[in-house]
C-alpha cells in the first residue's frame, strides 16, 4: 500500500486528524494598524449580490473584498523590500511543495502571557530543541503564544507608542534560515513580527530577514495548543493571485494520535 | 404659556404605530423659492425689480405691475397680528390630527400681510417675530413667534412640528471618535437628549476622549463601521428603531489631488466612508426612521449629515476628499426626495475645513468640535434644514451662488495648502 492511500485510510479512520488553524474571515476581526498617513490594510468587506431575491431569485452570493494580508494569511518573499527581486517570490510563482510540510509547535504561551512584548530568541530556540529534538529542515515552524485566544483589544494592544505583542528578534530569525532551513515563521499574531518589530534592530526582523532569505511567514493563526510540538504536518495554500504579495488562506495541520 | 413638555412614555404595544399624514405639499415653482429659503431659516418675499411692490404669496409676475422681474430678498421678520383663529377642525389628515390649530394674519413691517401658524404665547394686536420654515411637506411656511423668550418657547406643539429639537429625543451619532462627535454628544445631552447613542468602529482601536464619554449618563455604545455593510445593518437592527434624530459624523477626509496620489486606495477609502457609508446609513436606518415618523411622541424626526463645503466645488489641495464629499452631497439630495412624505427633515451642515489632524497645516480659520456642535444642535433646535458653519463655509455659499464658474477657476488657482 502506497504512502498516500496509507494516508487516506488513516485519515477515514480517525487515526489522522485535521485541526483548523484559522480564524474565520470576518468584517470585524482586526487588522494591521499603521500610521494613519501610510495606506492601511483594508478589512474584510461583504457586500450581498443576491439572496433569493429580486436580485437573483433562486441564488445567494456576495462579493468580497480585503487586502492580500487581512485574516489569517500568507507572507510571500516579495511582500518585504528584502524579498523583492528573488525569484518565484510572489504567491503565483513559489512551488507548491512549499505548502505541504512538517510542522513544529514552539510553545512559548506562559512566557507571551507573562511579558506581552515576549522576545523570541536564538536561545530558546536552542533551548525547545535540546527538548523536542533538532527542527527537521523543511519545516514550518509555529510560534505559540496563544495570542488568539485574546479579544480583539488585547489582540492588537494597542497603546500610545504603539501595538504590543511578542514576536522574534534578529537572532531567532538567522537562526531559523541559516542554522535549520526553515521554510517559514507561523505566529498567532497580527504579523510575524513583535507589535514593537519597529524599534529591532534590524527593524521588523521576521519580515526584512525571512522574505530576504525566500521564506515565509503564515500569521493569524489559531489553535496552535491542539498541535503536538512536533509530528504535525503543515497544509497552507495561498490563493494563486497574480504578483501576490501574500493571500488569506486557509491553514490546516494533520495531527496522528 | 406653552405646556412644558413631559418626556415620552413608552410606547403601548398594542397600539399601532401610524403612518405619516402630511399638510398640504402642493407649490408653484415660484412658490418653490420661498421655501427653499425657508429651508435655511431665510425669510424673504418678492421684490419687484421695476415697482419695487412687495409679493405675497409667491407670483410668477408682480400684481402690481406685471413684470416677471421678481427677485427675492431676506426682510425685517417683525410684524403685527391682524387677527387670529383656533380651527376646530380640517379635510387635511395632518391638521385632523392636530386640533385645535392656531392661526392668524400678520401685517409684516416691510408691508405684506401674510398668513402664518401660531406659537401659543402671542395673540391678535401682538408685535411679533415672524420665522420661515419647512414644515412636514417640506415646504415653506410662516410662524409667528413672541418677540422675546418665553417659558418652554420650543415646547409649543405648533413650533415642535416645524423643530426637529434634540429635548427628549434618541440621538445616533455615527462616529465618536472625532472631536466633533465628543462635542455633539455632549451637547446633545446638554440639550435634553433622552439618550445618545455613540456609535464607534473598531473598538479594539483606543481613541482619545473614550473615557470622558464611558462617564457620561444617558449614553450608550453602538458598534457601528460605516465602511462595512453587516455592522451597519447589525446596529440598525439592535437600535433603529429608537433613532429618532441621525447625524452622520463619520468623515474621512486626506490631503491631496488626483495626480498627486499614487492609486486609487485613499480615494476608494474616502468613497467608503463619505459616500457608501452614508449609503449603508440610509438604506439600514433610512427605512425604519421613516415608519416611525408618526409614532407618537417618540416619532423620528431628522437627519443630519456634515459635507465639506467643497462638495458644492472641488478645493484640488483636498481634490479626491471633495469629489467624494460631491459623491455623498448628492446622495443625500436623492435621500431628501425618499424622506419627502414622511415628514422627516434632512439637514445638511457645511462646514469649513476642521480644526483637525488632517487641516493642521491650514491656516485658521477653522471649526472645532465645540462650533460644529453648537452649530448642528442649532439647526435641529430652530428646524434648519441647510447651514453654513463657520466664516469659510459662508464665504464660499456667496462666492459659489453669486458664480460657481469663477469660484472653480479660483479655487484651481489656489491648490497649495497655507
Amino acid at each position: 500500500m502506497g504512502i498516500l492511500q496509507q494516508l487516506g485510510e488513516a485519515i477515514d479512520s480517525g487515526k489522522i486528524r485535521s485541526i483548523d488553524l484559522t480564524h474565520t474571515l470576518d468584517p470585524d476581526f482586526p487588522v494591521l494598524v499603521l500610521p494613519p498617513e501610510f495606506g492601511q490594510c483594508q478589512p474584510f468587506r461583504i457586500e450581498e449580490v443576491s439572496k433569493y431575491d429580486e436580485r437573483g431569485p433562486a441564488w445567494y452570493w456576495r462579493n468580497f473584498s480585503c487586502n492580500e494580508h487581512t485574516g489569517t494569511h500568507f507572507d510571500a518573499p516579495i511582500h518585504w523590500v528584502t524579498g523583492r527581486d528573488l525569484p518565484n517570490g510572489s504567491v503565483d510563482t513559489i512551488a507548491p511543495d512549499v505548502f505541504t510540510r512538517p510542522a513544529c509547535v514552539l510553545d512559548f504561551s506562559a512566557e507571551a502571557s507573562a511579558d506581552a512584548d515576549f522576545i523570541l530568541t536564538a536561545d530558546h530556540i536552542k533551548a525547545w530543541e535540546s527538548t523536542h529534538g533538532e527542527i527537521p529542515s523543511g519545516s514550518w515552524v509555529l510560534f505559540r503564544t496563544d495570542w488568539s485566544k485574546r479579544n480583539p483589544t488585547d489582540y492588537v494592544n494597542l497603546k500610545d507608542d504603539g501595538a504590543h505583542s511578542p514576536g522574534p528578534d534578529g537572532s531567532a530569525i538567522r537562526y531559523l534560515v541559516e542554522e535549520r532551513d526553515a521554510m517559514g515563521l507561523g505566529v498567532e499574531t497580527i504579523g510575524t513580527d513583535a507589535g514593537q518589530g519597529h524599534t529591532f534592530d534590524p527593524p521588523y526582523p521576521a519580515h526584512a530577514l525571512l522574505h530576504g532569505a525566500g521564506r515565509y511567514g503564515l500569521q493569524c493563526l489559531k489553535n496552535l495548543d491542539q498541535l503536538p510540538a512536533t509530528g504535525a504536518f503543515l497544509v497552507c495554500a495561498p490563493l494563486k493571485i497574480k504578483h501576490g504579495s501574500g493571500s488569506p488562506l486557509r491553514v490546516l495541520a494533520l495531527v496522528e494520535d | 404659556m406653552a405646556k412644558p413638555l413631559s418626556p415620552p412614555k413608552a410606547k403601548n404595544p398594542l397600539l399601532r404605530t401610524r403612518v405619516p399624514a402630511n399638510p398640504p405639499g402642493l407649490r408653484s415653482r415660484a412658490a418653490t423659492g420661498f421655501s427653499a429659503r425657508a429651508a435655511e431659516g431665510i425669510l424673504a418675499l418678492q421684490y419687484c425689480s421695476a415697482c419695487n411692490a412687495v409679493s405675497y404669496p409667491a407670483r410668477d409676475i408682480c400684481a402690481n405691475c406685471w413684470s416677471d422681474d421678481l427677485e427675492w430678498r431676506e426682510i425685517d421678520s417683525a410684524g403685527e397680528i391682524l387677527a387670529s383663529t383656533t380651527l376646530q377642525s380640517s379635510t387635511n389628515v395632518y391638521f385632523r390630527e392636530r386640533m385645535p390649530w392656531r392661526i392668524g394674519t400678520i401685517k409684516l413691517a416691510v408691508g405684506a400681510i401674510v398668513l402664518a401658524h401660531l406659537h401659543v404665547d402671542v395673540n391678535t394686536g401682538d408685535t411679533v417675530r415672524v420665522i420661515a420654515r419647512t414644515d412636514k411637506s417640506g415646504q415653506g411656511v410662516l410662524m409667528a413667534l413672541p418677540t422675546k423668550e418665553t417659558p418652554n418657547m420650543a415646547d409649543d406643539k405648533a413650533m415642535r412640528e416645524l423643530t426637529c429639537d434634540p429635548k427628549y429625543r434618541r440621538v445616533l451619532v455615527t462616529d465618536v471618535r472625532t472631536e466633533t462627535g465628543q462635542a455633539l454628544t455632549k451637547a446633545l445631552l446638554a440639550a435634553g437628549a433622552k439618550k445618545v447613542f455613540l456609535g464607534v468602529a473598531d473598538d479594539w482601536k483606543p481613541f482619545p476622549g473614550k473615557a470622558e464619554l464611558e462617564s457620561l449618563e444617558n449614553t450608550e455604545f453602538v458598534p457601528l463601521n460605516v465602511t462595512l455593510d453587516g455592522s451597519v445593518l447589525e446596529a440598525s437592527k439592535s437600535i433603529g428603531a429608537k433613532v429618532d434624530i441621525l447625524i452622520n459624523t463619520a468623515q474621512y477626509v486626506r490631503p491631496g489631488s488626483v495626480m498627486s496620489r499614487n492609486g486609487t486606495v485613499t480615494a476608494k477609502d474616502e468613497m467608503e466612508v463619505n459616500y457608501f457609508g452614508l449609503h449603508r446609513l440610509l438604506q439600514h436606518f433610512g427605512p425604519i426612521m421613516r415608519s416611525r415618523a408618526a409614532d407618537g411622541d417618540n416619532s423620528a424626526v431628522a437627519w443630519v449629515n456634515m459635507f465639506s463645503i467643497y462638495a458644492l466645488s472641488n478645493w484640488p489641495a483636498y481634490g479626491t476628499a471633495s469629489a467624494s464629499q460631491a459623491a455623498a452631497y448628492s446622495l443625500a439630495q436623492n435621500a431628501r426626495a425618499d424622506f419627502m412624505g414622511s415628514g422627516i427633515k434632512l439637514i445638511n451642515v457645511l462646514h469649513g475645513p476642521l480644526d483637525d489632524e488632517w487641516h493642521q497645516p491650514l491656516s485658521p480659520p477653522k471649526l472645532t468640535g465645540n462650533k460644529m456642535s453648537g452649530s448642528i444642535v442649532a439647526a435641529l433646535q430652530q428646524g434648519i434644514e441647510l447651514t453654513f458653519v463657520g466664516d469659510i463655509a459662508n464665504d464660499f455659499k456667496d462666492r459659489w451662488r453669486e458664480d460657481p464658474g469663477v469660484l472653480e477657476r479660483e479655487l484651481a488657482h489656489n491648490t497649495h495648502i497655507d
